[in-house]
C-alpha cells in the first residue's frame, strides 16, 4: 500500500485499484476542533482537485479536494457521530471517503510523505 | 483542501498593523490572523477550549484594536446635547461612573457602529471631565470622521492611540482581578470607576462581549504587556483568541458590527429597541427618528433572530433564508458551533412573518437545505453582576 499527499493537504492510501481519503494530521491542527464532516455518498463521480467533501471547524468550512479522479463507494460513516475522530486519527479511523481510481497515472503528480514533510515544512 | 482556510496570514503586507501585545500573543502560541487592520491571536490551544474555559473559569483577551476615544468641552458647551445628536440613548441622564450601549446612527436612522460610553467621574486616568466611548476597531476611523462632522467645533475629541484594552471574562474573573486589583468587586454590571495596578493607572469597566461576568481594563499601552503577564499568572485566567470570542458573543446573541448590523439596519431591525431611551423616543430627536420610531410601533418589515440548527452542520454568514415557495426572504448574518451547547445556532435577518420564537424555516448554504427554529436570545443565558 503506497501513501500519497496534495499540496492541499488531502492524503490518498493506494491499494490496487482502490483509494482511502483523508485530510493531513497538519491540516486537522491547523483547522482546530472539528465539529461536522460532509463526506460524498457511495457512486458520486468526482474529478482530481474537485469538490469532494466540507470539514467544518469551530471557525470555518473548508472545502476537501479529491486527490485523485473516481467514484466514491464509501463514505466514513463514523464521522456523522463523532467528527473529532479527525482531530484524534486524520491519517488513520480519520479518513473521509473510499473511491475507487478511474486514472490510476495521476497518483504521479502527487507527492510521498517524504515529499509532504518537506512541503509541509515550508508552511 | 483550500490553502485559504489553513495557511495563516502572517504576510509582509505593511498595512496590516501590530498592536502593543503582538510579541506576547506569538510567545503564548497565538496564532496571528488579519483583524480590523491588525495582527490579532484567533486561537492560543483552539477555539473550542478556550471558549469552554472562559464560561467555567477566566479569559483574558486582547482588545486593543477597538478605538477608545475621549469627548469633552472646554467653553462649556453642550458636551451631551452633542453626542445625542448622534446617538439615541439618553446620555443627559447618565451618571458618573455609568456606562451604556449605544449606537452611532446616520442621518437616515442606519447603524454605523455600536459602542459602549461613559461619564468619567471626577477622578480619572485620562484626566478629563467628560465622556468615555469604546467602539469597534474596524470602524473607529470612519466613525472619527463622521463624528467631526457631525459635532460642533467645541466638541473636542481624543483618540488614544497610546491605550490599551484588555477584556478580563467569565465567572471567575472577579477573583482573579481582584486578587491584582482590590476594590473591583464593589463594581457592577455597566459601571466604571479607576483604580491602580503597581503604580499604574487604570480605567475599569465591568462589562464585555461573552455573556459572562467580566471587566474591560483600559491602560497605558507601555504598561500592558506587565498587566497581561500577571494577570495569566493567576490560575483562572488564559489567553483567548478571536475565535472564542466570536463564538461567545453568538451564544450571547450579541450583535458583531459589519456581520450583524450595518448602516443599512435600523436599532429596531436589529432588535436593539432597548437603545432608544425613553426620553430620547418621547423626545424623538435622534437621527432617523421618524423612521425608526414608526418601526417601533407597527413592527419592521424584518428583523434579526436567533436560530437553532438542526443537524450537526452549521450554517454561517451568507446563507439564505428560504421563504414557503423556496425563494430567498433573508440572510444569516452570523453562524457557527456553539461549543457549549454542542449543537448549531446562528442569527438571522427574517421577515416579520417568520420572526415569532418557534418558527420552523428553512435555510440555504451551498445548495443545501437546513432546518433551523426561531429561537429566543440569548442562547446561553447571560451571567451579568447586577
Amino acid at each position: 500500500m503506497s501513501r500519497y499527499f496534495t499540496e492541499d493537504h488531502e492524503w490518498v492510501d493506494v491499494e490496487g485499484d482502490t483509494g482511502t481519503v483523508g485530510i493531513s494530521e497538519f491540516a486537522q491542527g491547523q483547522l482546530g476542533d472539528i465539529v461536522f464532516v460532509d463526506v460524498p455518498e457511495a457512486g458520486k463521480a468526482l474529478t482530481k482537485g474537485g469538490d469532494a467533501a466540507v470539514v467544518e471547524s469551530v471557525k470555518a468550512a473548508s472545502d476537501v479536494y479529491a486527490p485523485v479522479s473516481g467514484t466514491v463507494t464509501v463514505g466514513n460513516p463514523a464521522l456523522a457521530d463523532n467528527p473529532a475522530l479527525v482531530n484524534e486519527d486524520a491519517e488513520g479511523q480519520g479518513w473521509f471517503f473510499k473511491l475507487t481510481l478511474s486514472d490510476p497515472s495521476e497518483l504521479s503528480s502527487l507527492m510521498d510523505e517524504a515529499a509532504y514533510a518537506a512541503f509541509v515544512a515550508k508552511q | 483542501m483550500s490553502e485559504a482556510d489553513l495557511i495563516d496570514d502572517t504576510g509582509e503586507e505593511p498595512a496590516i498593523l501590530t498592536l502593543p501585545l503582538d510579541a506576547w500573543h506569538r510567545a503564548r502560541g497565538g496564532r496571528m490572523v488579519e483583524f480590523a487592520g491588525y495582527h490579532m491571536p484567533v486561537q492560543y490551544e483552539g477555539v473550542m477550549p478556550e471558549h469552554l474555559w472562559v464560561r467555567e473559569s477566566a479569559g483574558l483577551f486582547d482588545v486593543s484594536h477597538m478605538g477608545q476615544l475621549l469627548f469633552r468641552t472646554d467653553d462649556g458647551a453642550d458636551l451631551d446635547g452633542a453626542l445625542e445628536s448622534v446617538l439615541p440613548g439618553d446620555i443627559a441622564g447618565l451618571k458618573p461612573g455609568r456606562q451604556r450601549y449605544s449606537l452611532l446612527l446616520a442621518e437616515d436612522g442606519g447603524i454605523l457602529d455600536d459602542l459602549m460610553v461613559t461619564r468619567l467621574p471626577d477622578e480619572n486616568p485620562f484626566d478629563v471631565q467628560g465622556l468615555y466611548m469604546v467602539v469597534n476597531g474596524a470602524t473607529k476611523f470612519d466613525d472619527i470622521a463622521y463624528l467631526l462632522d457631525q459635532l460642533p467645533d467645541d466638541i473636542l475629541i481624543n483618540h488614544m492611540e497610546d491605550q490599551a484594552l484588555l477584556a478580563l471574562q467569565g465567572p471567575k474573573a472577579v477573583d482573579a482581578l481582584a486578587r491584582l486589583v482590590p476594590g473591583v468587586r464593589d463594581l457592577v454590571f455597566m459601571t466604571g470607576a479607576s483604580f491602580e495596578w503597581d503604580g499604574k493607572p487604570l480605567w475599569i469597566g465591568r462589562s464585555g462581549y461573552t455573556g459572562e461576568d467580566g471587566f474591560e481594563i483600559s491602560i497605558d499601552s507601555e504598561y500592558v504587556e506587565a498587566l497581561a503577564d500577571a494577570l495569566c499568572a493567576q490560575p483562572e485566567v488564559k489567553p483567548i483568541g478571536l475565535g472564542a470570542r466570536d463564538s461567545l458573543r453568538l451564544e450571547a446573541g450579541l450583535p458583531l458590527y459589519g456581520h450583524d448590523l450595518d448602516e443599512a439596519i435600523t436599532p429596531v431591525v436589529a432588535d436593539l429597541g432597548f437603545a432608544l431611551s425613553k426620553r430620547r423616543r418621547e423626545e424623538a430627536n435622534f437621527p432617523g427618528a421618524e423612521r425608526i420610531l414608526a418601526e417601533r410601533e407597527v413592527g419592521s418589515a424584518v428583523k434579526r433572530v436567533g436560530l437553532l440548527v438542526e443537524g450537526r452542520q452549521p450554517v454561517r454568514e451568507g446563507a439564505a433564508v428560504l421563504g414557503a415557495d423556496g425563494a430567498e426572504v433573508g440572510r444569516v448574518t452570523s453562524g457557527g458551533f456553539a461549543p457549549s451547547l454542542n449543537v448549531p445556532i446562528a442569527m438571522a435577518y427574517v421577515p416579520a412573518a417568520l420572526a415569532a420564537v418557534g418558527t420552523r424555516i428553512q435555510l440555504s448554504q451551498r445548495g443545501k437545505v437546513h432546518h433551523a427554529t426561531v429561537t429566543a436570545m440569548p442562547f446561553v443565558p447571560h451571567r451579568y453582576v447586577r
